[in-house]
């Protein structure tokens, strides 16, 4: 038997130790903040906002570049990418949630779950066979079908689990006032479940702003601005993460900073998508 | 009859059959509109599968499905010989060694999270854990580039190079040459982004571990940490393991973080500290220039074999959420 001071002892070194490797833990994504905060900030200026990136050697001569043509074109592709999510997802949500004995359902959770967990590259493959093939060229479009293929399965998710916190007392008020059944779910559960769904689509907006491997072979990028807004649309178009990997891997020091830049906003972006959603769940826990 | 009496029958005649259309054709639709959402999400899963496969047939054909998996050697410049067992290797050894430096801490913040710390305090912490999930892997990547492999390269890797270079010259070619993007930048910055979902899957079932199971140790005079290593981690070992698995799952198909630290090398071995290169790596790398259509059905071809590897993965771990049945991914 081993004595109580050996168990004191070994008690207090095993909470030292799992303290100290949260503290690990947590440490790199502060040191990672900081490091992009830091870098960022000196390198971002009005031009990154006003002038598009054009050649390296506009950067090298010094001459005012930027990245406003990358922002407009994440915004495009983003709110493309949502525009065709967002009704598959709420969909399949709705599906699983509302009827639960559907025949499907067991392959839909199966598949959904399958192509929420598939890398974001394989999406970006499918995506440049379905469209880049057929259309002959990289565009936005592309891009923002791939980007769906990212939100999809998280949507569908969250919406699931939102529409299924609604108690089943609610759905059966509206039967028994004499509702049709799809009037119950689109006036009653899905207004109650408000906060849940924009969360979770929100969640899924963030997780695809961030994804740069799928637009690399469908919007595929662009150093210019388009010559019309439906360039966004039918030509190459830059998108924040995509920029960010080929500046940093360029070997342009300019464009290094550039690069910190860029991460800079992206990471506000995400976190503020992060935030908006704790924001809303928390407020849907102080109601309840 | 009255007239009024007439009236409301009629209009009750009248009323009902556009009633009944309002709400049998509406609930026809309806479903049949949610129901078609719904299968776009299998088609599409089905679909990602069946055009992987279809696009890749070419290299198929041309070497084999054990071949492509075994070969050795990638040679997209002069003999067109392609063989995916570099890649393989490369995304096994850094998802395997990445998930085991990272399963320890990732129970640690769980434990934490869940039994040390004080309500505001675990708050925190489950936020930030969740923040790792959140920042882009480009993001991680540019840090890793500009900030880890350097400081790897002074700090870590040219130290141990040049000791060993004095007192142990055998071990030079298997650690590699010190450039700071490598294998092992990579697994490290891999283990780091795998971390959350261990930690969400592992907190939820220390959470669901009963409160008389933590009196009963107790009760019998543990410790704290006797506690946790026999009443709560046991119990909880379903969620652990699950989250392994997805935590796995996201390490294979880890794609932007790994290109841009990996150092990317297309020929074995590979060593230690030394460039090397994973499935999703190639396909980024080679991908927007690869030219010749037995090339492209190969690195499309990867993408089947990366897309078989994930299902596995994902299946083994939807296997044992349920069988330990537990509320499955805050993390999404």
């Amino acid at each position: 038997m081993k004595t109580l001071r050996y168990r004191n002892i070994r008690d207090k070194v095993m909470e030292s130790i799992i303290i100290i490797s949260t503290v690990l833990v947590l440490l790199p994504l502060i040191i990672i903040i900081v490091h992009v905060v830091v870098h960022g900030i000196s390198a971002i200026n009005w031009e990154f906002f006003t002038e598009e990136l054009g050649s390296p050697s506009r950067a090298i001569q010094g001459r005012p570049t930027g990245l406003v043509h990358t922002i407009l074109g994440t915004v495009v592709v983003d709110f493309m990418a949502l525009a065709l999510a967002v009704p598959i997802g709420i969909g399949a949500g709705i599906m699983l949630s509302e009827y639960p004995d559907h025949v499907l359902n067991p392959t839909l959770r199966i598949m959904n779950d399958t192509l929420n967990g598939m890398p974001a590259i394989l999406k970006g493959l499918f995506a440049f066979v379905l469209i880049v093939k057929p259309m002959g060229t990289f565009s936005g479009f592309a891009g923002a079908v791939a980007l769906a293929f990212v939100m999809i399965p998280i949507i569908a998710r969250t919406t699931e689990s939102a529409l299924m916190s609604i108690p089943w007392s609610l759905r059966e008020a509206g039967l028994a006032i004499g509702l049709p059944r799809w009037r119950v779910v689109l006036s009653t559960v899905m207004p109650a479940a408000k906060t849940g769904l924009v969360t979770g689509i929100l969640i899924g907006f963030a997780r695809a702003a961030g994804e740069a491997a799928p637009l690399l072979f469908t919007s595929f990028g662009n150093n210019y601005l388009p010559n019309n807004w439906l360039g966004f649309i039918f030509e190459p178009v830059d998108t924040l993460p995509q920029r960010l990997y080929s500046l940093a891997i360029s070997p342009y020091s300019e464009w290094h900073s550039m690069g910190w830049a860029a991460a800079i906003v992206l990471l506000l972006f995400v976190i503020v998508c992060f935030v908006g959603a704790r924001l809303l769940t928390r407020k849907k826990f102080q109601t309840n | 009859m009255n007239e009024s009496e007439k009236d409301a029958s009629l209009k009750e005649l009248i009323q009902k059959p556009t009633h009944a259309i309002y709400r049998w054709l509406g609930d026809r639709i309806f479903m049949t509109v949610v129901v078609l959402l719904g299968s776009a999400i299998i088609m599409l899963a089905f679909g990602m599968a069946w055009v992987l496969y279809g696009e890749g047939s070419q290299a198929l054909r041309e070497f084999g499905f054990f071949q492509f998996l075994s070969g050795r050697t990638w040679d997209p410049a002069v003999q067109l010989q392609f063989g995916t067992w570099p890649f393989l290797f490369g995304t096994l050894v850094t998802s395997i060694i990445a998930l085991a430096i990272s399963l320890f801490p990732a129970i640690a913040v769980a434990v934490v999270s869940a039994e040390y710390a004080p309500k505001w305090l675990s708050n925190i912490i489950d936020n930030l854990v969740q923040l790792i999930a959140a920042v882009p892997s480009v993001v991680i990547g540019i840090w890793g580039i500009f900030v880890l492999a350097p400081w790897m390269r002074d700090a870590v890797y040219m130290p141990i190079f040049m000791w060993a270079d004095v007192n142990a010259p055998g071990l030079l070619p298997i650690l590699g040459s010190p450039i700071g993007y490598g294998m092992t930048t990579a697994t490290i910055v891999l283990s780091l982004m795998i971390i959350p979902y261990t930690t969400a899957l592992t907190k939820d079932a220390i959470e669901s571990v009963p409160k008389e199971q933590r009196e009963a140790a107790r009760a019998l005079g543990a410790t704290r940490w006797e506690v946790i290593r026999m009443a709560v981690l046991p119990y909880a070992r379903g969620g652990i393991l699950a989250g392994a698995i997805l935590s796995l799952g996201r390490a294979i198909g880890e794609t932007m973080a790994v290109a841009m630290l990996i150092g990317n090398k297309n020929t074995l071995p590979f060593s230690i500290f030394g460039a090397g290169a994973t499935m999703p790596s190639v396909i980024v790398n080679e991908f927007r220039e690869a030219v010749e259509s037995l090339h492209l059905s190969s690195l499309m071809l990867i993408g089947f074999y990366l897309f078989i590897l994930a299902l596995v993965v994902n299946l083994a771990a939807a296997y044992i959420t349920r069988k330990y049945s537990i509320t499955a991914g805050k993390v999404v």
